[in-house]
């Protein structure tokens, strides 16, 4: 304040050119790279020095068959239950964006109902179907009896969880693939009716493509949710990831080892998918970058900023 | 363009006329819009409607290819119906795939263009040739780039939508829908959303397809082009058609009193 009303009267005697011009510095964001480097150090000393991680273990367990056949489980119910709960979600979407209050009333309900409870619930609700239906018949009037089976030979483990997870994640694939859809401006459903497209065609040529802009992300994280969600269905004894580790660590008492070994592919997978999003992101936007950049670049552009960033502070 | 036949529909209407509308009421909930419309609209004519904001002119032109059902009166294009089905003495209306192939012989240009941003300008105009009918996709490019230069853009193949300028976003619009080779192209203030400095371009563009005979409805507020261009001026107001006839005659000396304190507020 003092130092600005000096200069009023001066102002004229002052060369820019001289100026220099000095950024803000941050002292105490290099404290806090410290302590995080010094935490850093510390969980790493830790993990190595530390007997009981047991890396020998880990690396011994990392590629058996048993881990791997678990591995192959859980990825077989994540793609499964995720290529169901996009169709059930789309269609639920479709039914909620009806202007048929007998469409977009159930299909509400049934978002309402399967998102609003646990998946856990739901698995064993399913698991445990034979209390409550004793045996799927089609039975038709005047003919009788056509096919009948006891639902425990149906509602196998595997089936319990598949049907459960699809259900659970039809509910919130229905809200993320709505709001997709009512992000499309009308006057594109307008124009692609001008023009003679039929609903469906405008539907899958003009709607869609754009409505994906705004549902792949938030698919991205669910199919991740998912992805780990699945370790649930170890609880209704399908061999999963996670349930081959502890039928292992049950027997060898290698309890940390073997959970490491579970989070390793977890996290294995994970990272596969991100970057599978990263390029199911770009297709859907290739409108908007004329010239589309490479995922390293990406990742090594970001981490340059960052450091320039730091370099000034 | 489009040579005028001659011969009568089984409606007894010559179809040298191509938009007929008559008794057109259309309303929302307890508002009702338009208040019994007629038209007439010859083949290779161009008209232009003109009014207040509100006056139901833009409602009007959407009946005519049923983006808009109407409630009463009988709207014909080229002689047939658009969203309906006659049978005794009641329209049954259509279901949509089959107003969809009605609707594509009749074009529109929208105010808000209305490109599909997620493709490239020639995607834009090919997808409903190749898509709706069916036609290859070598000739349906070869057509669009014709049209392309036809509208001065043909350098502008490979660009998004959005790296274009509103005018140059709605030459393209227009030659989206010259590319289905429609009947009749409606438009709907087609340059109420540009920059001033953009009308200008927008407005040589339709002035060429008026001297190549196609037929055009033109809602605007641009009274200059309708003077120059329009074979029938329309006014409206309050869902009604006050006033229509020769621009010149039109607008040198309205009849209605409502034309005239409309004009001198525009011109």
């Amino acid at each position: 304040m003092t130092g600005n009303q000096s200069i009023r009267g001066s102002v004229d005697k002052i060369d820019p050119d001289q100026l220099t011009i000095v950024p803000l510095r941050h002292p105490w964001r290099w404290v806090a790279v410290a302590l995080v480097l010094v935490s850093v150090a510390a969980m790493i000393r830790s993990a190595i020095s530390n007997p009981e991680f047991q890396w020998p273990i880990v690396a011994q367990y990392l590629f058996n068959p048993l881990i791997l056949d678990g591995l192959w489980k859980t990825l077989l119910i994540t793609v499964v239950v995720m290529i169901l709960a996009t169709l059930g979600g789309t269609f639920a979407a479709l039914m909620m964006l009806s202007p048929s209050k007998l469409l977009s009333v159930p299909a509400a309900v049934f978002v309402w109902f399967f998102r609003g409870t646990p998946a856990l619930v739901q698995l064993i609700i399913w698991y445990n179907l034979s209390i409550v239906v004793k045996d799927f018949t089609l039975w038709l009037p005047g003919i009788g009896t056509l096919y009948s089976v006891s639902t425990n030979d149906i509602m196998t483990p595997l089936v319990s969880a598949i049907v459960a997870l699809s259900l659970h994640e039809s509910g919130y694939m229905a809200e993320i693939v709505r709001s997709g859809l009512r992000s499309v401006n009308k006057g594109q459903y307008e124009a692609s009716a001008c023009l003679g497209m039929k609903p469906s065609l405008a539907l899958r040529r003009i709607v869609l493509p754009q409505a994906m802009r705004i549902i792949i992300p938030p698919t991205g994280n669910e199919t991740i949710n998912l992805l780990k969600t699945t370790s649930l269905v170890s609880i209704i004894a399908v061999g999963d990831l996670l349930y081959s580790a502890q039928s292992i660590y049950a027997r060898t008492f290698e309890t940390i080892p073997l959970l490491l070994v579970v989070s390793f592919w977890y996290l294995a997978v994970v990272s596969i998918m991100s970057v599978g999003q990263f390029y199911l992101e770009r297709h859907f936007s290739r409108d908007e970058h004329r010239n589309n950049i490479g995922l390293t670049k990406a990742i090594l552009g970001n981490l340059a900023k960052i450091g320039r960033k730091e370099a000034l502070a | 363009m489009t040579a005028p036949r001659t011969h009568h529909s089984r409606f007894g209407i010559a179809s040298t006329t191509m938009v007929h509308a008559k008794g057109i009421r259309k309303s929302y909930g307890h508002l009702e819009v338009l208040k019994g419309v007629d038209l007439t609209v010859p083949s290779g004519s161009v008209a232009c409607i003109i009014g207040p904001s509100g006056s139901g002119k833009s409602t009007f032109l959407r009946c005519i290819n049923h983006l808009e059902e109407i409630n009463a009166g009988l709207m014909l294009v080229d002689g047939d119906f658009v969203g309906y089905r006659l049978e005794g003495n009641k329209l049954y209306e259509l279901p949509p795939s089959a107003i969809c192939q009605r609707r594509a012989e009749i074009g529109m240009v929208f105010q808000q263009f209305n490109l599909f941003p997620h493709m490239t300008v020639l995607e834009n105009l090919i997808e409903a040739p190749v898509r709706v009918k069916r036609e290859p996709v070598a000739q349906a490019t070869a057509k669009a780039i014709d049209l392309l230069q036809r509208v001065g853009l043909a350098e502008k193949r490979d660009s998004y939508p959005r790296q274009l300028s509103g005018g140059q976003q709605q030459r393209v619009a227009i030659a989206r829908a010259l590319a289905m080779n429609p009947k009749v192209l409606l438009f709907d203030e087609p340059t109420s959303a540009l920059d001033p400095e953009l009308v200008g371009e927008v407005l040589e563009v339709m002035k060429s397809l008026a001297r190549e005979g196609i037929t055009m409805v033109v809602v605007t507020h641009e009274i200059g082009f309708a003077r120059e261009v329009a074979d029938q001026l329309v006014f409206m107001d309050g869902g009604v058609v006050v006033e229509s006839g020769n621009p010149r005659e039109m607008i040198a000396n309205p009849q209605s009193p409502r034309t005239r304190e409309f004009l001198a507020r525009v011109l």
